[in-house]
């Protein structure tokens, strides 16, 4: 078995890396969850906890995902997934859905992201692909306007290179917005000094974990075991 | 008598022209007007701007009007085809036969508000700092920057609605609004094509864009 193989298996999958980030919800709070791992989060919210979801398309409130014979084929999130309407959910435009947005309305977004800087500068939308065309969606107005940006991604890349940085090389999506990141290995916090580990998976050393990062990492004095359920 | 509904397609796109700026409303396909669009390319005019959220899904009226060579620029939030293979527009765009302008998509919304309300143009905190701001001007107020974007109009606004009546009034449903209200605000002539158009007067408590701003309705039966 190689080293990278082994690291596999303490790596969190992508639904515990959501179940993770749901956990930090809070009860009746306005939420915009982008698109990939985020909008999985929908699913780990603590059901005691109400929390409006909202995606920039118009829907304020968006709800389970519909079972087959009850999509409605007018309802879908800025994604182009089918969905319901939640309770207390309202409809509106995308000028009213981008108030909410850039009028720090939205308490938290949590985004994809290729790569953050310890800054809180980070790189979202643009992974320069060969033969496909831009895409910068809502991403840089949530990243400019949300009261809180958290980010969700692999804390390397397939080929292993660190994507928690010291200098983003992708084309930024905002300048110092980073928040919090959760990454399939740590729960890392973008702070005034850089970033700080609060959390990291059982059987990592803070040594591998540096080594898998791009800029120094610093470690709560109550760091804890990054654990999930069974996802 | 107000009466804003026309019979034909043709009708609906009278007085366009080569070289018009035409905005198209949609979402992930819903709100579309690609019956409108589909006239567009019948009507045989090209050298269009078009001013879109997307640059057309596989098999929408915009991604023909694209591949029929009618469209010299797109204003848009996302220039990404879907899937593996390469979009009309990606193909054009990589060849060099079609111009973009890429804007975060709130931005793009306020732009087209700022263009319907009358004003030149706003200052933004979105994209500060990125690629997308190269060439605007920066400005402080408070604690914070802001790059000043200036407002989108055009010649032809095309909607989809679920509802309209003879005034020009428009009801959406779910997520069919999207960006058509405020391109409705923005265009020198806005057509709609509606699912029901109805001769009697639609709730006025429910209307989501005015007849003030809506210039032709065309009676289109059909879903989202």
């Amino acid at each position: 078995m190689t080293g990278h193989e082994r690291d596999m298996s303490k790596r969190l999958t992508r639904n515990q890396m959501a179940w993770r980030a749901a956990q930090d919800m809070t009860n009746r709070s306005y939420v915009n969850l982008g698109i990939g791992i985020p909008v999985l989060v929908a699913n780990y919210i603590p059901a005691e906890r109400s929390v409006m979801l909202q995606s920039e398309n118009g829907i304020l409130g968006i709800g389970p995902a519909p079972a087959e014979n009850e999509i409605d084929p007018y309802f879908v999130d800025a994604g182009g997934q089918h969905v319901s309407l939640a309770q207390g959910g309202m409809l509106t435009d995308s000028v009213g859905a981008f108030t909410m947005i850039t009028g720090g309305h939205i308490d938290v977004t949590l985004l994809g992201a290729f790569q953050v800087a310890d800054n809180g500068d980070f790189a979202n939308w643009n992974a320069l692909l060969a033969n496909k065309g831009p895409l910068v969606g809502g991403a840089m107005d949530l990243a400019a306007g949300a009261r809180e940006v958290r980010l969700i991604m692999a804390h390397t890349t397939r080929e292993g290179e660190p994507r928690l940085v010291k200098q983003c090389t992708y084309p930024l999506t905002a300048r110092g917005r980073a928040g919090r990141v959760y990454t399939d290995l740590a729960v890392v916090d973008v702070t005034k000094s850089g970033f700080v580990v609060r959390e990291m998976v059982a059987g990592l050393s803070r040594d591998e974990l540096a080594a898998k990062s791009g800029a120094p990492l610093a470690f709560a004095s109550d760091c804890k075991t990054l654990a999930a359920p069974d996802l | 008598m107000f009466d804003k509904r026309v019979q034909t397609a043709a009708d609906a796109l009278a007085g366009l022209k080569n070289g018009d700026t035409v905005m198209l409303s949609g979402f992930q396909r819903i709100g579309a007007p690609d019956t409108l669009i589909l006239a567009l390319i019948e009507a045989g005019v090209k050298d269009l701007t078009i001013i879109a959220n997307g640059t057309g899904h596989p098999g929408s009226g915009l991604a023909h009007l694209v591949e029929a060579g009618r469209v010299a620029k797109v204003i848009c939030s996302s220039a990404r085809g879907r899937g593996s293979e390469m979009s009309p527009f990606e193909q054009a765009w990589f060849a060099g036969k079609i111009g973009l302008e890429l804007v975060p998509q709130g931005t793009f919304a306020e732009r087209i508000r700022a263009g319907g309300a009358g004003h030149a143009g706003f200052y933004t905190p979105t994209a500060v700092g990125t690629d997308l701001a190269a060439g605007k001007e920066e400005r402080r107020f408070g604690d914070r920057d802001y790059i000043l974007e200036t407002a989108l109009t055009a010649d032809f606004a095309m909607l989809r609605a679920e509802r309209g009546d003879r005034f020009g009034n428009l009801i959406f449903r779910g997520s069919q609004a999207n960006f058509g209200p405020v391109m409705a605000t923005a265009a020198e002539i806005t057509v709609a094509e509606v699912n029901h158009l109805e001769d009697s007067p639609l709730d006025p408590h429910g209307v989501h864009a005015a007849g003030i701003f809506v210039d032709r309705v065309l009676h289109v039966p059909g879903g989202a």
